[in-house]
């Protein structure tokens, strides 16, 4: 399904979240400080933040929806189109340059044949270069998803890539 | 606390408990004395006295400014009708700074307890942690000591039995290094763009919400334990006069064991890089030391002897900042890793200043040009000229910072952006 074709009333938070969410609004003294939150439960439910996802969360927590748009669009963490599966965040910061980053960016783009920004046909795999991880000392840092890995080898990466062509876990 | 009372004696303090297996958990973190001394704060100690001691401690902030932090407390109005607030500065984004994460994923209770030991010296009621976006294992860490920390009547209402209580709750930012800045952090805690505020006013007296707001790091306010229990005198004694204390260093680069290595203040740049992080990978003597984060400006080898501390780092023509020493030897091409730079401060400035939002721009498309073998001498000139003409025009640091490497490649190595001109040079 073209998730275009997802209308904004298919595009919903369950009652459990809201209920979470009528929770996490209490922590602050205004409703918009739970904003970031709530963009990072609709991100991990949806995927991505859609235009009607953040229409939605404009209503939930009573802002206009132009206090939303700021937010997503000012924030790199925040994602307005789907990515890979697994996203390849690769630090090429100062610490991670000075230890091969460039090489294995180079690398796992030309093992996946896609370009830095790109995802693989098959929907699994995202490359994208970010700023500094901070964890310097495991230079070069890998993010995949939610993890980071550390003194990544251009082998370690093909072995990952590996294991979820695979049908296992990054 | 398990740390010597004799200030000769002390080496480390925040890391002190960095090693020991699950100190993430309340009963190992409390069998290695975490939380012991708090009772004694809540029930024996004014908030005067807390502040004092502070201020005896000779404590500056560890986030990069190097302010005194009793002094910062101090600022703080009382019975203003408004409640205040202290957040926790855990955006660590600093290229090159990688610390406060170690705190917070190995000994979250310490940052705890400094916070309510801090948040009772303010009469703070909720406070609040501010962890980049991208620390999800540390945010989760943090979150299972704090719910621990909660089921243990050490958070919430009438903590220990006193009259004290505190509620702490755990904000993700969401990758965007400004942030780091404490107004644009009060800002994006506030669900806003992080974009830094005009000062004064200064948190203190206008911050999160309008309120008194106190904003201090990770690493300052973990220390803040060791101080209470063993006495502000007792931390002056440690390191240098004006330099009090210890500091976590995040040692990166051309090293053999880069890490975080916390040391005595006035402790010097050889000593840490050759005895702790196992010298240079080529060579004896770095070519390039940035000591305190990407922002400030380099040394050569020639500073290699220097003391760790405040004043000696700015005597040497630098800062401190938040202890993040990337060390470059002779293999490093400086005109890459510039660009580099000037492409991270260009993606990360929030765009609301000129001279930051378009000098970020040009330092970057300029110095590629001259990478690129593409570059005249009329370019050197204009990446000196926009590098200058940034710096102390804009509401917050960040321009300083994208001008630092610059100005400090074109003023210890012009032979090297020599070298990279093409035939127009």
């Amino acid at each position: 399904m073209s998730t275009d074709a997802v209308s904004s009333q298919e595009v919903r938070f369950s009652d459990e979240r809201l209920s979470e969410i009528a929770e996490l609004v209490k922590r602050y003294p205004g409703a918009q400080s739970a904003l970031m939150p709530v963009l990072y439960m609709a991100q991990e439910d949806f995927g991505y933040i859609s235009m009607d996802a953040q229409k939605m969360i404009a209503e939930v927590l009573g802002l206009r929806l132009m206090k939303v748009r700021e937010v997503v669009t000012f924030y790199t963490m925040f994602k307005e189109q789907p990515t890979g599966k697994y996203l390849l965040e690769v630090c090429t910061n100062a610490g991670c340059m000075l230890n091969g980053a460039d090489e294995l960016v180079a690398h796992m783009c030309e093992t996946l044949g896609i370009k830095q920004g790109e995802t693989t046909a098959d929907g699994l795999f995202t490359i994208a270069e970010v700023e500094c991880a901070g964890a310097c000392a495991g230079a070069p840092v890998v993010q995949v998803n939610n993890t980071y890995h550390e003194k990544v080898t251009a082998a370690d990466m093909d072995a990952l890539i590996t294991r979820v062509r695979d049908g296992g876990a990054a | 606390m398990t740390i010597s009372s004799d200030p000769k004696q002390v080496k480390q303090i925040c890391f002190d408990n960095i090693n020991v297996p699950d100190m993430n958990t309340l009963a190992v973190a409390q069998k290695h004395g975490a939380y012991t001394f708090l009772s004694t704060v809540l029930k024996e100690f004014s908030p005067s006295k807390i502040i004092d001691e502070m201020k005896t401690s000779g404590l500056r902030g560890r986030g990069g400014a190097g302010f005194p932090t009793g002094l910062k407390w101090s600022f703080v109005p009382r019975n203003t009708g408004k409640p205040t607030y202290l957040l926790c500065n855990a955006d660590e984004g600093e290229p090159g700074t990688f610390k406060d994460r170690d705190i917070m994923r190995f000994d979250p209770h310490l940052l705890i307890e400094g916070m309510i030991m801090a948040g009772f010296a303010l009469d703070v009621k909720d406070a609040y942690i501010y962890v980049r976006g991208e620390f999800v294992h540390e945010v989760n860490v943090m979150n299972a000591a704090i719910k621990e920390a909660y089921a243990a009547n050490l958070l919430g209402e009438n903590i220990l039995g006193s009259d004290y209580s505190m509620n702490l709750t755990v904000h993700r930012g969401a990758g965007a290094y400004v942030c780091g800045e404490e107004t644009a952090l009060i800002e994006s805690l506030e669900g806003k763009p992080g974009r830094p505020r005009f000062k004064p006013p200064f948190p203190a007296i206008e911050g999160f919400y309008g309120c008194p707001t106190v904003v201090n790091n990770v690493e300052t306010l973990a220390t803040v334990p060791a101080i209470l229990e063993l006495g502000g005198a007792w931390h002056a004694a440690i390191g240098i006069p004006n330099n009090a204390g210890c500091k976590i260093f995040s040692v990166s680069g051309h090293v053999n064991k880069p890490g975080n290595y916390e040391v005595p203040m006035g402790t010097s740049l050889k000593t840490l890089i050759e005895d702790y992080c196992g010298g240079l990978q080529h060579g004896t003597v770095p070519k390039v030391i940035i000591p305190g984060g990407s922002s400030t400006p380099w040394l050569l080898g020639e500073h290699y002897d220097t003391p760790l501390t405040y004043d000696d780092l700015m005597k040497a023509g630098s800062f401190l900042g938040s202890g993040a020493i990337i060390v470059m030897d002779e293999t490093a091409d400086l005109v890459a890793f510039t660009r580099r730079l000037t492409h991270f401060y260009a993606h990360e400035s929030c765009g609301q200043c000129t001279p930051c939002r378009e000098g970020t721009g040009w330092l970057e498309r300029v110095i590629t040009r001259v990478e690129n073998g593409q570059g005249t001498q009329e370019d050197v000139i204009v990446l000196g000229d926009a590098a200058t003409h940034m710096a102390g025009r804009t509401i917050c640091a960040l321009a300083e910072g994208a001008a630092a490497p610059v100005l400090s490649l074109l003023k210890h190595f012009p032979e090297d952006v020599q070298a990279c001109l093409g035939e127009n040079a």
